[in-house]
């Protein structure tokens, strides 16, 4: 006789978010999977809930010099400027591909403008693929584009400009993740004039802007000066985040839309801390650096942990850690 | 010997091209003047592999944390599926392999890259190398004399502890250059100050060059001069070596006449050395061409 079957076949790992359902709650984060080819050496894409593709702007990029990247204790500092082919090559291109192999997309789209995010949506939303995309995730939020000062993410107004005009933009059916920087003073602000601008969930959190010196040579080790942080570093600085926007939600401060976490997630345990403390899906990101296979490996080790804590579905863990507050207090 | 790649269950739209992900025990490791040669079992990566192409290799074991693979040129591979690396151990992730002890296991991506193109026809052809650079030549030497090629090698480096493979040069080239700086071994120089004499000499039509950057900028100058297609492996710092993470860019002109900021893990690493936009490095820094593809909308929003 079969000894009895083990593993991650016994939970439920389905999610819905704001519409978007998916078989399992593991993406890669923006950025760091390019839009699919390349990890398709290593695992089949349309095995993650939904493929988070490189942001894209309106016109081709060609990003910064170099060098773009330093090593960081648990992490790494990049500062690629967001190079990529443009909307339209994109839809042209990339997007055809995806949807060949079955992804779910979340299109991570950005402007230099607030009209440039809806100019981008709008030429998405009219190709020819457009029914692979189950998502739109606005990056309102890289630090190494524009004059860091006016980051939208930084502000409240900027904020609800973009994601309302991109939600206007957009058909009904697809959601609007707005992905929010944790380098402000009170994100639960900006979380909160997201959604009440059409956000239909939030993507927390994006790289942390800061630096290194290069000691040899005493200048910045990279060409862009500044670049963002990411990496197991942050994942403390992603977990409080969700945890205070969740929070807020709770308390009836925010209306409650779905949180997509993402920041320092290598391991199933991490990305459970994210789920207890109100991620509905995860995001792994600079992981995959370092392991090809990292999100496919997290989606089991996380419903492997969740099994093992006696979970029957994955959506009863998300934002569980608050309900334990109180006797511990 | 375990592969993380063969726990991919089987779905619908499956890989097609598959890129081997596996733990590799160390089996030998020697120093050679002023490296290290490391030798992996790791039949999957061997068996595909080709010469140019390289392994990512990740360091410090499952917690460390230095999540940024280190990206090493096949020196060679054996039938029997080992895989051999030369390390000059520099910062801490090259130290922590250098110091691994035998039947350590290490996790292995590759082979990752293009390989040198190879030509159809028996050519004359000249092999550069500066330094470790040099790793990958002796076993292109091989199949490009196993093609009928006539085949020399230049070596170079600072000092003769720094110089990788004179002896194995010998065995798989028809004639050998050495050059040091400090004039210890070869000639006194850079490999510059012999490579018109070689490539003249030799009628070269392909020079092969792998090394830093500032002598493969020589190497494609010369062999241009003299009608020599040069074709180069580059150096560029790598996070991930698989073409997600964008860093390792640099700016190439393709058949279009337009220059892109191509990746030189999966786009590279070797690269005809005429395409190179070799005035854009300077000073440890590349600058993005102002007519490269895309360069405009950057620059305009990039301070």
């Amino acid at each position: 006789m079969a000894p009895p079957r083990q593993g991650p076949l016994m939970i439920d790992m389905r999610v819905d978010l704001a519409g978007m359902r998916l078989p399992n709650p593991l993406m890669p984060a923006s950025g760091c999977a390019a839009n699919g080819k390349e990890l398709h050496r290593f695992f089949d894409i349309a095995e993650l809930g939904a493929f988070v593709t490189k942001t894209v702007l309106a016109d081709p990029r060609s990003g910064r010099g170099t060098p773009r990247m330093a090593e960081t204790p648990s992490g790494m500092l990049n500062s690629i400027g967001l190079q990529g082919p443009g909307i339209l090559d994109f839809t042209r291109g990339d997007l055809v591909w995806l949807k060949s192999v079955g992804a779910r997309v979340l299109v991570s789209i950005a402007g230099n403008t607030v009209g440039e995010f809806g100019d981008v949506a709008v030429v998405l939303s009219e190709s020819p693929a457009f029914d692979a995309v189950v998502g739109v995730e606005v990056n309102i939020s890289c630090p190494n584009v524009a004059n860091r000062g006016l980051v939208f993410a930084c502000d409240p107004l900027s904020s609800a400009n973009v994601v309302a005009l991109v939600r206007e933009k957009l058909p009904r059916h697809i959601p609007v993740f707005a992905k929010l920087s944790a380098d402000v003073t009170d994100i639960v602000q900006i979380a909160s004039a997201c959604v009440k601008a059409g956000a239909d969930g939030l993507t927390m959190i994006n790289t942390l802007l800061a630096m290194v010196i290069d000691t040899d040579l005493l200048r910045p080790q990279v060409a862009g000066v500044t670049g963002g942080l990411s990496g197991p570093a942050i994942r403390p600085v992603a977990v409080r985040a969700i945890w205070q926007v969740r929070a807020a939600m709770i308390e009836g401060d925010i209306a409650s839309v779905p949180i997509i976490g993402v920041g320092g997630v290598r391991t199933g345990d991490d990305a459970l801390q994210l789920v207890a403390a109100g991620a509905s899906a995860i995001q792994v990101g600079t992981a995959t650096f370092n392991d090809p296979t990292a999100p496919v490996r997290v989606k089991r080790e996380l419903a492997a942990a969740l099994q093992d804590k006696g979970f029957a579905r994955f959506s009863d863990a998300v934002g569980i850690a608050h309900t334990r507050l109180d006797k511990a207090r | 010997m375990s592969t993380t790649s063969q726990e991919r269950p089987p779905s619908q739209g499956a890989p097609s091209e598959h890129t081997p992900v596996v733990t590799g025990e160390l089996i030998t490791k020697r120093r050679v003047g002023a490296y290290h040669h490391l030798t992996f079992l790791a039949p999957e990566v061997a068996e595909l592999a080709r010469p140019g192409q390289f392994v990512a290799l990740a360091v410090g074991g499952e917690v460390s944390a230095n999540l940024l693979r280190r990206c090493f040129s096949i020196h060679q591979v054996s039938p029997g599926g080992t895989v051999d690396v030369v390390v000059a151990a520099r910062g801490p992730g090259t130290r922590w392999l250098t110091d691994l002890s035998t039947h350590h296991e290490v996790n292995i991506v590759g082979p990752l890259g293009g390989g040198f193109p190879l030509p159809k026809d028996p050519a004359s052809c000249v092999l550069v190398g500066g330094g470790y650079g040099s790793a990958p030549l002796f076993w292109l030497a091989t199949v490009l004399k196993e093609r009928g090629c006539q085949v020399e090698i230049v070596l170079g480096a600072a000092t003769g502890d720094r110089l990788f493979g004179v002896t194995q040069a010998r065995r798989v080239t028809d004639r050998v250059t050495v050059t040091t700086d400090d004039g210890s071994i070869g000639t006194k120089g850079w490999v510059s100050a012999v490579l018109p004499d070689v490539i003249g000499r030799s009628r070269a039509d392909i020079v092969y060059g792998c090394g830093p950057m500032a002598m493969l900028k020589s190497v494609t100058e010369i062999a241009s001069a003299h009608d020599a297609v040069a074709q180069v492996a580059v150096e560029e710092s790598m996070a991930c070596g698989i073409g997600v993470c964008m860093t390792c860019v640099m700016p190439v002109t393709g058949e279009d006449g337009l220059t892109r900021m191509l990746r030189s893990c999966v786009e590279g690493p070797v690269f005809r050395g005429d395409r190179i936009r070799w005035e854009a490095f300077e000073n440890g820094r590349c600058q993005v061409p102002e007519d490269a593809y895309g360069a405009a909308s950057t620059r305009a929003t990039n301070d």
